[in-house]
């Protein structure tokens, strides 16, 4: 029988089977942030088990409040600069060259295909993008991820979801991930990994991979994954030229994490985005879709671009496109926060953060900010915000506020009308 | 081995997410007691806002759910926020993979049962207090009420889970084995 690509990767990282349904990997990097990982620290300096298991695979930002927004906020960034001293972790990254980690890492070139990746938030399934198996974890996985180099999992399920069809014009990643959250549920994938395959998933980009990818979560799933190809090995480039002599033998070589073509799946899906228009959600859970022709109309006091999800270059570029020579609508606030100072250069040189100021948007700098909430454009009670992020749930940005999930096109429409607005009038 | 079980409460719902449990805003606490007055506070049950400072729910051991229960965000601090106020067994159709992982990683257990022994859990009367045997993967659970039956379960524990539970949590675990 045939293996899919999550099963090659684990049986090239196992490290025990404690049982015929457990594993336990060995990691090849571990990523830290500042809001859940200064709670894994203390408990190890408290235990005096206070170690890395290898400063080179372990890669830490600050990226969630940034900078910090009061006493707690900056304690968390403290711990994680003397620990990162402390054991002279060197891909530490702190305000100037901090962002959004699911944006940032992925930049710097640290996830590969066939890697295995923890970090303790549950976007990690982002860098299945790559070919890699990356899942969230809570603290106490991470900790002994630091310590040991090790994470355990039962061993998941693959779901195989093969897309199809030419996407229509201001129809995007994240709109596809919409519809399928809504097809399969926000259960629909618990405890599988969604696999990304198809004829479309070759023309679409790493940052749409890495969209389509970010959401599997939100449908349960372990991680995303997509198969690497010559997307992905140009994308690499930079970081991989002196393994191979050119990029056709780069990509020959990312086929080994291909699934083979008798792999097994528990489901396959088959996606046409042909007839695929702009999706949005309602209410407080990520299944919870419409087209947003059925949403048009409604409100909205704060519009958002960016993060994890929706806050790379090509994010920015999309709602640039319809931003251009136009202005945010009277009562309604614009944010837009650039994911890495990279995206936010880029913007800079492409003349993108000037169509976004000279619309009327404020520009943050790269951070997670009002997605969960934290900072930087929570809500008030009452109050309706259109958002690139992930999450609507009740609270998420702010007690009492609505969050409408939907692309960087719907979110540029929505601020230049005020109501949510088919983007595709704009186009 | 610690003992599990006592007063219960019922949240009917699905999908209940980590950001229910424990709004975001409470992330940057360092210390898990920082959490306690703040567990389940942006629930809601039927489209309303959950007491969370009920009587019953500051007596209540035990939570019994719905399906996927513990979804969305990674944040071990949901785990912690039940621990902190108590609570040492989650009872669900099911849960979500990083929330359930959580669970045991601190040494507390998430127990699935079918949809129809939630459902009959569900139908029960008066005040329920459930015991659990972790041994011989039985739950019961019993009511106030003299009219309501002792309903009786038995549930599988992965057995990695098990042995995570019995050393106390998956650090010290893994500090012996790997």
């Amino acid at each position: 029988m045939g293996k899919t690509i999550a099963q090659k990767i684990f049986a090239s990282h196992l490290r025990d089977k404690p049982t015929s349904e457990n594993m336990v990997l060995d990691l090849d990097v571990v990523l830290c942030h500042e809001i859940t990982t200064p709670i894994a620290i203390l408990d190890l300096m408290e235990k005096g088990m206070d170690r890395v298991f290898d400063p080179q695979k372990i890669k830490a930002v600050i990226d969630h409040v940034s900078p910090a927004k009061d006493s707690k906020t900056a304690m968390q960034g403290k711990i994680m600069r003397d620990w990162a001293k402390r054991h002279a972790i060197t891909d530490f990254f702190d305000i100037g060259k901090n962002g959004v980690c699911h944006a940032l890492f992925p930049e710097k070139g640290f996830i590969r295909p066939g890697y295995t990746v923890i970090m303790g938030d549950s976007h990690t399934c982002t860098h299945g993008a790559f070919g890699a198996f990356a899942a969230g974890v809570g603290t106490t996985d991470l900790e002994v991820g630091i310590y040991k180099g090790v994470c355990s999992f039962r061993s998941p399920e693959t779901m195989k979801i093969s897309l199809t069809g030419k996407l229509g014009a201001g129809v995007t990643a994240k709109d596809i991930i919409l519809a399928i959250i809504k097809k399969i549920t926000v259960n629909g994938a618990t405890d599988r990994i969604i696999e990304f395959g198809g004829p479309l998933l070759g023309s679409l980009s790493m940052a749409a991979r890495m969209t389509l990818c970010n959401m599997a979560i939100e449908a349960g799933g372990t991680s995303g994954i997509c198969p690497p190809d010559r997307v992905t090995a140009e994308y690499l480039w930079p970081f991989i030229n002196d393994a191979y002599k050119d990029l056709d033998e780069a990509v020959h070589d990312f086929q080994k994490w291909h699934s083979d073509p008798d792999a097994e799946y528990i489901e396959t899906l088959e996606i046409d985005v042909a007839t695929l228009v702009p999706q949005i959600t309602f209410n407080f859970k990520p299944d919870q879709v419409k087209d947003v022709t059925e949403m048009e109309g409604t409100p909205v006091d704060q519009v958002y671009i960016g993060s994890c999800t929706n806050g790379r270059i090509e994010d920015l570029r999309a709602a640039a496109m319809i931003l251009k020579n136009r202005t945010v609508a009277a009562g309604v606030r614009g944010i837009v926060t650039p994911a890495t100072p990279l995206v936010y250069e880029m913007a800079l040189d492409e003349g993108i953060i000037k169509i976004f100021m000279d619309a009327g948007f404020c520009v943050l700098n790269p951070t997670c900010g009002a997605c969960l909430g934290m900072s930087s454009g929570v809500l008030a009670e009452g109050e309706v915000c259109i958002s690139t992020t992930n999450r609507n749930f009740n609270g998420r940005m702010g007690k009492g506020g609505m969050v409408h999930l939907a692309s960087p096109y719907s979110a540029a429409a929505a601020a230049i009308t005020g109501v949510i607005t088919d983007p595709r009038k704009f186009l | 081995m610690k003992t599990f079980g006592g007063p219960a409460i019922f949240l009917d719902r699905d999908d209940i997410n980590t950001d229910e449990i424990i709004p975001a805003k409470y992330l940057t606490e360092i210390s898990k007691m920082a959490l306690k007055p703040h567990l389940l506070e942006d629930l809601l049950l039927a489209g309303k806002p959950f007491d969370n400072q009920s009587e019953a729910m500051t007596k209540a051991r035990v939570v019994i759910a719905r399906a996927n229960f513990g979804c969305g965000s990674s944040r071990e601090h949901a785990v912690w926020a039940f621990e902190v106020n108590g609570i040492n067994v989650v009872i669900a159709q099911n849960f979500a993979r990083i929330f359930r992982q959580n669970m045991f990683n601190c040494g507390i257990l998430a127990i699935e049962l079918t949809q129809e022994e939630i459902a009959s859990l569900f139908t029960m009367t008066g005040n329920v207090a459930v015991t659990v045997d972790v041994q011989r993967g039985m739950l019961t659970a019993s009511s106030d009420n003299p009219k309501q039956p002792e309903l009786t379960f038995s549930f599988v524990l992965n057995l990695f889970d098990r042995d995570l539970v019995s050393a106390g949590g998956w650090l010290a675990f893994a500090d012996k084995k790997y």
